[in-house]
């Protein structure tokens, strides 16, 4: 058990991660409302983030920017998790950005943005 | 290094800087033509890449930027990669042709330019996804076809295409961002993004045997993620009605091409990084095949119920993706062959069928109810014939792509030797059968006689876009020797 518990605390980064991304990808199928949705996926998003921006830290070192410190590799974390997390969130970032600029437009013609309702309405629509 | 090996990334480039200037050009003309010259142009590239590529016989790793291997970013390309562009480019250029008047008509001309930038993207995306070698590079170029393949179905304003994008928006976004976990698991396991020593990375994993759960979690992840974009059985539901109801071009390109990059992708995650006895270990190859199984079989149900006529075209779809997931888990090096194979043939087939359902469907007052389209094709015989040639491919009728495509599989399954052969030929002949008890009723109800008959503008731009993919087909199904050594090379060089 305290094995277990010890486990857990040394990989505390990860398991966090990890139920976030579970919370972010079951509200992602569950959730009804659109913007909940939007939130939903940010969450699975940041936990991703969260996962590999702890991969690159190394206890005790500074963010790879050169300082008076010089070229000395010991004294950085590795710097490449971070180069793809700041890729990561400008994708996210825009992926958001279209989703919400697409819900607008829904709840402009339907206003709603519950998905249960929305279907109801598109189906009347049809007939 | 011979200049020739510049154009993969030359054909990326050019379709990307088309799209930048295009988001500023005001006349809808200007940027559907411009769009039309770099799909066309970006063929001809990649044909002549193909052609000194099998001459030289070799895979190539190209750097990008100056940093070289381990740090860089690279793209790889042998003649499978190249071949895979020239069809993907080319079939890009003919659906558009196919879908020109459609496309004019159902998106505003304000609009235009946007749709054709959004075009553009779709076939970068789609090359990068095609000639990357190095997976947080197909990250995001997984998000940059999500949200311009989700813009083209949109497009044409209405409010079922709203409902359709944001259904196949979330979905997608599902899928990438289970990818995107895969690969930081990945990462954090080897320390690589580059495939090859990705690669070298996870082969010294799997002897050792260490991690070998986050491995199988991150493999299972990838494979669900790209699963979920292309439309796997039982992720299908968003596909529907996002290709049913979008504009001709935008379907065909959806369902001919979109869904291909992804499986290419995979395909590409199982040869290259984890090689196809890793995946067999790992226990994916059987959910795989399974699901492709499914897929063929309940693809075809749903089709066969639908009275839609480009909805049940988009079902057909899912039981062709099937096929392909059914090759790739076979798990053997012809298994992989078949599977691409089929992505080829499907990439020509699908649009054909869309291209020729949205002339006919103009000739029925722009209805799309199988109901509504009995009898059309007398009024334009050519998408008659369009359609006739890509349902009997579809079914399997020799001499055509998809007999091929079928044959391939059903003797990559013979040569496995296994015990899944027989399951392997009994659910081709089942899935054969079931889509020939849609597609030949359909086939029957269009070419009804029909008293009168409506005359339609000529429209030589579907005319030369139909004859092309009717020719793709039939090369396909007659001289495929060519393109299966081709393929099976490829593989050799991954």
């Amino acid at each position: 058990m305290t094995n277990l518990i010890n486990e857990v605390i040394d990989n505390r980064y990860a398991v966090t991660a990890v139920l976030l991304f579970v919370i972010g990808l079951a509200n992602m199928l569950l959730q009804p409302n659109l913007i909940k949705k939007v939130v939903a996926f940010n969450i699975m998003d940041s936990a991703t983030f969260l996962m590999l921006a702890s991969r690159g830290f190394v206890e005790g070192r500074v963010a790879a920017v050169l300082t008076d410190g010089g070229a000395d590799v010991s004294r950085y974390v590795n710097p490449i998790p971070a180069g793809l997390v700041l890729t990561g969130i400008v994708v996210s970032v825009s992926v958001s950005a279209f989703s919400l600029a697409l819900i607008q437009r829904i709840y402009a013609r339907y206003g709603t943005v519950e998905l249960g309702e929305l279907l109801k309405l598109t189906k009347k629509e049809k007939v | 290094m011979p200049f020739v090996y510049n154009l993969p990334f030359f054909c990326v480039f050019l379709c990307m800087v088309t799209a930048i200037l295009l988001s500023a050009a005001k006349s809808a003309r200007v940027s559907w033509y411009s769009t039309l010259g770099a799909a066309a142009l970006s063929a001809v590239l990649s044909g002549v890449l193909l052609m000194y590529i099998t001459r030289a016989d070799e895979a190539v790793a190209f750097t990008m930027g100056k940093f070289p291997a381990p740090l860089g970013n690279e793209i790889r390309f042998g003649p499978m990669q190249a071949l895979l562009a020239v069809c993907f480019s080319s079939v890009q250029a003919l659906s558009m042709l196919g879908g020109r008047r459609d496309m004019f008509h159902d998106v505003e001309d304000k609009k235009m330019g946007l749709a054709c930038v959004m075009l553009n993207m779709v076939l970068a995306s789609l090359l990068v996804l095609t000639f990357t070698n190095d997976i947080f590079t197909a990250y995001v170029f997984i998000e940059i076809s999500t949200i311009s393949a989700c813009a083209l179905v949109v497009a044409k304003d209405s409010g079922s295409t709203l409902m359709a994008t944001i259904r196949y928006l979330f979905m997608s976004l599902l899928g990438s961002g289970l990818f995107l976990f895969g690969i930081v698991l990945l990462y954090s396991l080897s320390g690589y993004l580059l495939m090859p020593q990705l690669s070298s990375a996870l082969s010294e994993l799997m002897v050792s045997g260490d991690y070998r759960l986050p491995l199988a979690a991150s493999a299972a992840m990838i494979t669900a993620g790209l699963g979920i974009k292309s439309a796997m059985f039982p992720f299908h539901r968003w596909l529907p009605d996002a290709h049913g109801s979008a504009t001709t071009t935008s379907s065909a390109i959806l369902s001919g091409l979109v869904l291909k990059g992804y499986a290419v992708l995979l395909i590409t995650m199982f040869t290259r990084v984890f090689s196809l006895e890793a995946v067999h270990e790992l226990g994916l190859g059987t959910p795989v095949l399974l699901l492709g199984f499914l897929g063929m079989i309940v693809g075809s149900l749903y089709a066969l119920r639908e009275y839609h006529a480009k909805r049940m075209l988009a079902y057909s779809s899912v039981a062709q993706l099937g096929y392909v997931f059914m090759g790739i888990g076979l798990c053997t090096e012809a298994g992989i062959a078949a599977a691409i194979f089929q992505i080829l043939a499907h990439a020509f087939t699908k649009p054909l069928l869309f291209i020729s359902v949205g002339r006919l469907s103009c000739a029925a007052g722009h209805e799309k109810e199988l109901s509504a389209l009995r009898g059309s094709a007398w009024s334009a015989p050519l998408a008659g014939i369009g359609f006739g040639i890509g349902a009997l491919s579809m079914i399997g009728v020799p001499l055509l792509a998809g007999f091929t495509a079928k044959l391939g599989l059903a003797s990559a399954s013979i040569s496995d030797g296994k015990m899944s052969t027989n399951v392997v030929l009994l659910v081709l002949a089942v899935s054969s059968i079931l889509n020939a008890m849609y597609y030949i009723p359909a086939l029957i109800a269009i070419w009804r006689p029909a008293k009168e008959r409506v005359r339609l503008e000529k429209d030589r731009a579907f005319a030369a876009g139909a004859i092309a993919l009717i020719a793709g087909v039939l090369i396909f199904g007659i001289f495929f020797q060519p393109a299966t050594e081709l393929i099976t090379r490829g593989l050799e060089l991954m």
